[in-house]
């Protein structure tokens, strides 16, 4: 082969900085998200396996619910503890620090809700 | 070649038939239809309004304001600072749920021949009309912004794409668009929101916002901001107009009182005693 003592170890050369990254990170598995839950309250509005996966779907009902079709402004939980169907107001209340809580898995997922665009995160998380 | 012509000729006939016959077709079709959307137009049609269900509405006591200087700022302020309404600092990008107005301007329809001197300094307050046929609601294309059972044209600034079509469609000029973020800071590093109200939210740039008659206090059993204001010179009385034993409904009753615009079929909820 024309050329071989350059191709081939610039061929190596080139794989190994294309999976470079898979080396860097070998061996250690990524840290799974561990969003920081309120320490006085023990149930949520949902199982906690349904929050996870659909608060997003339960936040928009709420809204639509509550501007459109003038919807309850509380709810309750199963355990009869109310709630308000707010994020800023409901929500917030309990998980009160955003960077811990709503942040820790919307970071490592890489998804940019725009919620705090309009709505205010509890002053003393800013 | 003769009966290739007849029967290019027939099936001419025949298309003719059906492009004359199928409009009158469709108009027997789509009258049901029509018939059934002009009802709902008269349900709320002049004076006799629909007599089930809520419909909120305020007369505005304009004298009042005259005779208590400063009421009418306050009621503006309150207004602003509960719902966290940016203050650009200029009349160009300016947001307003509740402003003061001239008589002039306020009722442009009306004569302004011969009127008495004291009505050209008159601070009228005006506000969203909520419309018992609101022009923007139709304007809009994603139904941000949209009408409420009890009356209330509501916003949903999820939704709102600022397109501004509601603005172009509002005939009180009830509506501003963000121009400039609101959570944004002025040349001297002053907020746009002097103090934000952690209860509510604010907008950001891009979307249109007005008054939403204070639907968020009305839900726990609050009357709206500037109302509270002025309760103790009963300059403004809210209420269901629909309720025949609510104040605004005896107030409405006994006293003469105009809207803005009224002949546009708007059916504006907000009344005017001047």
């Amino acid at each position: 082969m024309y050329g071989k003592g350059r191709i081939i170890p610039a061929l190596i050369l080139f794989l190994g900085l294309m999976t470079s990254p898979i080396w860097y990170k070998s061996g250690e598995a990524s840290k799974m998200p561990k969003p920081e839950k309120p320490k006085d309250y023990t149930e949520c509005v949902a199982p906690t396996q349904e929050m996870r996966t659909s608060h997003m779907v339960l936040l928009n009902q709420w809204r639509d619910d509550i501007l459109r079709e003038g919807g309850a402004r509380t709810g309750k939980t199963p355990n009869g503890t109310e709630y308000v169907r707010s994020l800023q107001n409901g929500c917030m209340k309990c998980h009160s620090d955003k960077k811990k809580f709503c942040d820790a898995c919307h970071n490592y997922t890489s998804v940019k809700p725009y919620c705090w665009d309009c709505h205010l995160q509890p002053k003393e998380a800013m | 070649m003769d009966s290739k012509r007849r029967d290019f000729l027939k099936i001419a006939g025949l298309t003719a038939i059906a492009g004359i016959a199928a409009p009158s077709a469709f108009n027997t079709l789509l009258k049901g239809e029509a018939i059934a959307s002009a009802g709902q137009a008269a349900a709320g049609g002049h004076g006799a309004a629909a007599p089930t269900g809520k419909r909120y509405g305020m007369v505005i006591d304009v004298k009042k304001f005259t005779e208590n200087p400063g009421l009418a700022e306050q009621c503006v302020s309150a207004c602003h600072t509960i719902h966290n309404v940016p203050d650009f600092g200029n009349r160009k990008d300016e947001i307003k749920w509740i402003w003061i107005e001239s008589y002039e301007h306020t009722f442009p329809t009306e004569s302004q021949y011969k009127r008495p001197d004291a009505l050209k300094d008159m601070p009228i307050l005006t506000l969203c009309n909520h419309c018992d046929n609101p022009p923007c609601v139709r304007a809009c294309p994603t139904k941000a912004t949209y009408k409420k059972k009890d009356g209330i044209v509501g916003m949903d600034y999820h939704r709102c794409i600022g397109c501004r079509f509601c603005m172009a469609a509002c005939p009180y000029g009830a509506r501003s668009f963000n121009w400039r973020d609101p959570r944004g800071k002025d040349a001297n590093g002053q907020p746009f929101i002097k103090a934000e109200n952690p209860k509510y939210p604010t907008r950001m740039r891009g979307v249109v916002e007005k008054c939403n008659f204070c639907t968020e206090r009305l839900a726990i059993g609050q009357i709206p901001a500037c109302v509270e204001v002025a309760a103790q010179t009963k300059a403004l009385v809210f209420g269901d107009m629909n309720d025949p034993n609510s104040e605004i409904s005896q107030v409405l009753k006994t006293s003469f009182t105009i809207q803005r615009n009224p002949a546009i079929g708007t059916h504006p909820s907000l009344f005017y005693i001047i």
